[in-house]
């Protein structure tokens, strides 16, 4: 289709990469939380429990800041890339720009529907 | 602290939150909704997750059970590491429903269907009864705290404390109803309530931290001494065996926890319901978790402290309050007391509205409408009914959590309900989540799952947890309690999506699993009858629910956008899609959905409409891609035209060099024919003079016929007019003609000729003469202009059979410097000539004519590049064309 590019400016490709990576998060938090309970329960069962989980948890809390504000401004750059694009050619071969956020959200999000 | 000082503290505790409820509601009622709807509210809002259970009871658990506390703190983290893609796309999705509640949200993704939805009701109800029995319990157990530490007060008795639960759940219940129940908006928030529960956040944190830095630094030495009392505590007997923690308890706390973030009712009203738009999540998403690490991070060190400085009978579920009152902090101790009292009311309340939403809009509200059926009475003022009907819920579910508290006078009954209610509402979780991403769920795999995990959680975990029936039996060592979880999660799932798979939706359950897995707006179908005396109904009927003011504003808004004027838009399938929705935010999607199928007099949707929804989509696309391809043919139209244009540039250049030549080229032979005239007028020129004179004015006279001939005979050509005499010829004679006939041109060059005889001699159907005509002039060409010091020719003749006819191709080769390609395509053209025409002397139109001769042959004549020199092709096929050939044999 001639509106969805094959490959993406810096911008997009950055923010995509970062979406993954808030997609991994949870798989990894889960793992941090779950595996040292089947694996070691009398290792965090008592003060050192205390450490880990409350270190992970910290941790956890600042990895979500984190990444939070490196999506918004990797969107907010997208979006600054691709209003630059539009301002810049308005012939209908700069077709190939970054979309903007909305659209990419639900791309991220929805994905495209299968058959009705 | 006497027990008047505590009464009149709370009491004013509690006026203080009406008047901050009352003061939001009345800022947003002016629209000043920028402070209150920052995300920071938003975030402290979300709190209410902490309740009195965990305000007071996370203490009592860790002490009986070290870090598995912690499970209920960290599973709602873990669902919050996925707020950028997935909580955001929750709020987005429910937000775009107009979704009420949770049971709302299933119900409409499940083809809007209200059985459904009153299922879930069904088990929020049970869950919630207990759970706020729970928080109006510890609220009396709090003044009890305080009550039994003054002796002083001796008129307190166990029957007056047995009514502070009662006055505290009426005075609840007031608070609920009055900033619960203001209105009946299309978005069902409620800036009074969010408010207030945001400053209980506040208090309930505050609280709990001064107590936490009480415990660390004034009763112990700092944390390095708390973790050695940890380690210390961690070695009596009786903590190692209870404190270890269990994969299969720990996992199936996660999980449970993770899930009633999403599923509690109270937790779905304040993160989804409450939710302007989604976008609020980015600060919530670390924010919350944030949240619930301070909240917790004091739990471990409370407890130890507890153990160590009270009593073995005192109950650990208190510790955080008789900690700071036996230490003579009456002050700390009743900030902590207005902590819990926070945790306990904020949950009361929202509990309370979402519960008595979901009762509403799903029980009451659909059994009126279903007896009103009979009896005609559309007048009546639904608003006043739904919000009534919500405050009457109110009641029912506080006074419900008020007698159950009152029943059971056994703790041990009420500790463990926390964690019943969330199991019971995480069986919603499979259907929600899977409505969300698979388009293949459908309603009965969710009535299947719900209804597979509801059975469950009732027989395995809420009957026992109060009194009835036993454990799970369990082989082995697996705890009952989390094998019961499992079971209940597994099998609903299974249930869930076993059915789905062998389901077929209907088709508004489609349309609405598109609209809910995709996240795109929906369209209602558009088989409503599109006439203005079906929009009338549609008006009064959005009048009974909203009022007759909001609902005129909002159909004149809609009229107005459709770009008509009045009060009645056309019944559209956009407008009427956003008009059940509307609805929907205050009566729930599927009441919306009926009222307006019976007042608009809608058609039930068919599959064929949605295969039409699918065409339509599909037509447009295959125009977006007609209209793409129409663009590229364009392109090339308009690149066929830009070189045409650029050809008829050049032409029009070059004709007028013609014409300026044409003109001084029969100027020379006039002037000479003049001037000699003039001279043969002298008497006294000799007769050989006069010979010679009119020699030259005969040859220039010749010159000029020539001329004039040439540009006829084109002409004619061109005009497709010219007379062609067929015969038979052999090429070689041809040639040979061609080439003594040419020598006349420059004789003074002597060309080497390369010929390759044996393949001249072919029989050839044409005009002979012609032909001829065409032979001479490109051999004379090669003679005028190769420039070779030692010039050849090179004659070729081939025979080729192409596409089932015979041609003969014949090459004409010279080794001079050729043609430019620049000027190739001009050499066929009228007036063309190359170099200084005086050294030519022609006229230009040689080639032309030849290529004209050679279309009336049925043959051409091109340039062939790259051939060391100039070299022309004539091609010819063996006979003339049917139409040339009859217009020779006419002529013949």
């Amino acid at each position: 289709m001639p509106d969805k590019p094959l490959f993406l400016e810096r911008a997009s490709f950055h923010r995509r990469r970062l979406g993954d990576a808030a997609r991994v998060l949870p798989v990894l938090s889960s793992a941090l939380v779950l595996v040292p309970v089947w694996w070691a329960p009398a290792l965090v069962s008592f003060a050192g429990g205390v450490l880990w989980f409350f270190l992970l948890w910290a941790g956890l809390i600042l990895a979500v800041w984190a990444l939070h504000r490196a999506l918004l401004r990797a969107e907010a750059a997208t979006m600054r890339a691709s209003e630059a694009v539009a301002a810049g050619q308005s012939r209908p071969e700069g077709k190939a720009q970054a979309r903007p956020a909305q659209g990419d959200a639900r791309q991220n999000t929805g994905g495209s529907p299968d058959a009705l | 602290m006497p027990f008047e000082t505590l009464l009149a503290i709370c009491l004013a505790y509690v006026v203080l939150m009406f008047v901050v409820a009352f003061a939001a509601d009345r800022a947003a009622a002016r629209g000043h909704v920028r402070w209150l709807d920052h995300p920071l509210v938003y975030t402290l809002s979300l709190s209410v997750y902490c309740s009195a259970w965990t305000f007071y009871g996370a203490v009592g658990y860790a002490s009986r059970s070290g870090l598995e506390f912690l499970t209920i703190y960290l599973g709602p983290t873990l669902v919050f590491t996925c707020a950028w893609w997935g909580l955001r796309r929750l709020v987005r999705v429910a937000r775009m429903h107009h979704v009420t509640s949770v049971a709302d949200l299933v119900s409409a993704r499940f083809g809007k269907s209200n059985r459904l939805a009153a299922l879930v009701t069904l088990i929020a109800v049970i869950a919630s009864t207990p759970y706020i029995a729970l928080q109006l319990k510890s609220v009396s157990l709090s003044f009890e705290v305080f009550a039994t530490d003054t002796p002083e007060a001796p008129i307190i008795n166990g029957a007056t404390l047995g009514g502070t639960a009662g006055w505290v759940a009426a005075g609840l219940a007031l608070f609920t109803i009055l900033f619960g129940t203001r209105n009946l908006a299309a978005d069902e928030r409620h800036h009074g309530v969010v408010t207030a529960i945001a400053l209980e956040a506040v208090v309930k944190l505050l609280a709990f931290l001064a107590l936490g830095v009480f415990v660390v630094w004034g009763l112990a030495d700092g944390p390095a001494d708390i973790m050695a009392r940890i380690a210390r505590a961690a070695e009596a007997p009786e903590n190692a065996e209870g404190w270890l923690l269990r994969a299969d308890r720990w996992t199936a706390l996660n999980m449970v926890a993770a899930a009633a973030i999403l599923t509690l009712p109270r937790m779905f009203q304040v993160m989804v319901v409450e939710a302007a738009d989604e976008e609020r999540l980015t600060v919530a998403g670390w924010a919350f978790p944030a949240y619930l690490f301070a909240m917790s991070l004091f739990v471990m060190p409370i407890a130890v402290m507890g153990r160590e400085l009270l009593p073995a009978e005192a109950n650990p579920d208190l510790y955080v309050l008789t900690l700071p009152a036996t230490q003579g902090q009456d002050m700390l101790a009743m900030l902590v007391f207005l902590g819990g009292f926070s945790a306990a009311t904020s949950m009361v309340v929202v509990c309370a509205i979402a519960v008595a939403t979901m009762v509403s809009n799903h029980w009451l509200v659909p059994l009126w409408l279903a007896m009103r059926k009979t009896t005609e009475g559309e007048a009546t003022d639904l608003r006043g009914f739904v919000l009534n009907a919500r405050r009457l819920a109110i009641l029912a579910v506080v006074a419900a959590g008020w007698v159950y508290h009152q029943a059971s006078e056994g703790s041990a009954a009420l500790a463990a309900m926390g964690l019943v209610a969330f199991v019971g509402m995480a069986q919603v979780l499979p259907a929600m989540i899977g409505g969300l991403l698979w388009r293949g769920a459908n309603r009965k795999g969710a009535y299947a799952g719900i209804g597979t995990g509801f059975v469950l959680w009732m027989a395995l975990i809420f009957l026992p947890s109060v009194g009835m029936g036993g454990d799970l039996p369990v082989p082995g060592v697996m705890d009952p309690w989390a094998a019961a979880v499992f079971l209940s999660l597994s099998a609903n799932t299974l249930a869930f999506i076993a059915v789905s798979i062998f389901g077929f939706p209907d088709p508004v359950e489609r349309l609405q699993g598109l609209s809910f897995v995709s996240a795109v707006e929906p369209i209602r179908h558009s088989r409503m009858m599109r006439s203005d005396d079906r929009a009338e109904p549609l008006l009064a009927m959005a009048r009974r629910v909203w009022g007759p003011e909001e609902a005129l504003r909002y159909f004149q808004a809609e009229a107005r956008a459709q770009g008509k004027s009045g009060y009645l838009p056309d019944l559209t399938p956009r407008f009427l899609t956003r008009l059940e929705r509307r609805l929907g935010g205050s009566i729930g999607s599927a009441t919306a959905h009926a009222m307006i199928d019976r007042v608009a007099g809608g058609v039930a949707l068919t599959v064929s409409d949605l295969l039409q929804v699918a065409d339509e989509a599909q037509r447009a696309k295959e125009e977006t891609q007609r209209l793409e391809s129409a663009r590229a043919e364009l392109a090339v139209t308009a690149r066929q035209l830009r070189e045409a244009n650029d050809k008829l540039t050049a032409l029009s250049v070059q004709k007028d060099a013609f014409l300026s030549q044409i003109s001084h080229e029969l100027r020379t032979p006039m002037t000479s024919v003049r001037a000699f005239s003039e001279i043969l007028k002298d008497p006294s020129l000799t007769p050989e003079e006069r010979a010679r004179f009119a020699g030259i004015i005969h040859d220039e006279a010749g010159r000029l016929t020539r001329l004039l001939d040439d540009l006829l005979d084109l002409s004619v050509l061109e005009s497709g007019r010219a007379q062609l005499s067929i015969s038979v010829a052999n090429l070689h004679d041809l040639i040979n003609r061609a080439l003594s006939a040419a020598s006349a041109t420059r004789p003074e060059r002597s060309f080497l000729i390369d010929r390759d005889m044996s393949s001249e001699h072919l029989g050839i159907i044409t005009d002979a003469d012609r032909l001829l005509q065409v032979l001479i002039n490109v051999i004379s060409n090669a003679r005028k202009y190769c420039d070779s010091a030692r010039p050849l020719l090179i004659v070729r003749v081939q025979n080729l059979e192409a596409d089932g006819t015979i041609i003969d191709i014949i090459d004409i080769i010279d080794n001079g410097s050729g043609i430019d390609s620049a000027r190739q395509s001009l050499i066929f053209e009228k007036f063309a000539r190359l170099n200084d025409p005086a050294r030519a002397g022609g006229a230009g139109l040689g080639l032309a004519i030849c290529r004209e001769i050679m279309a009336a042959l049925g043959g051409d004549i091109s340039y062939l590049p790259g051939q060391g020199g100039a070299a022309f092709r004539i091609t010819l096929p063996k006979r003339p064309p049917v139409g040339v050939a009859a217009s020779g044999s006419s002529a013949a």
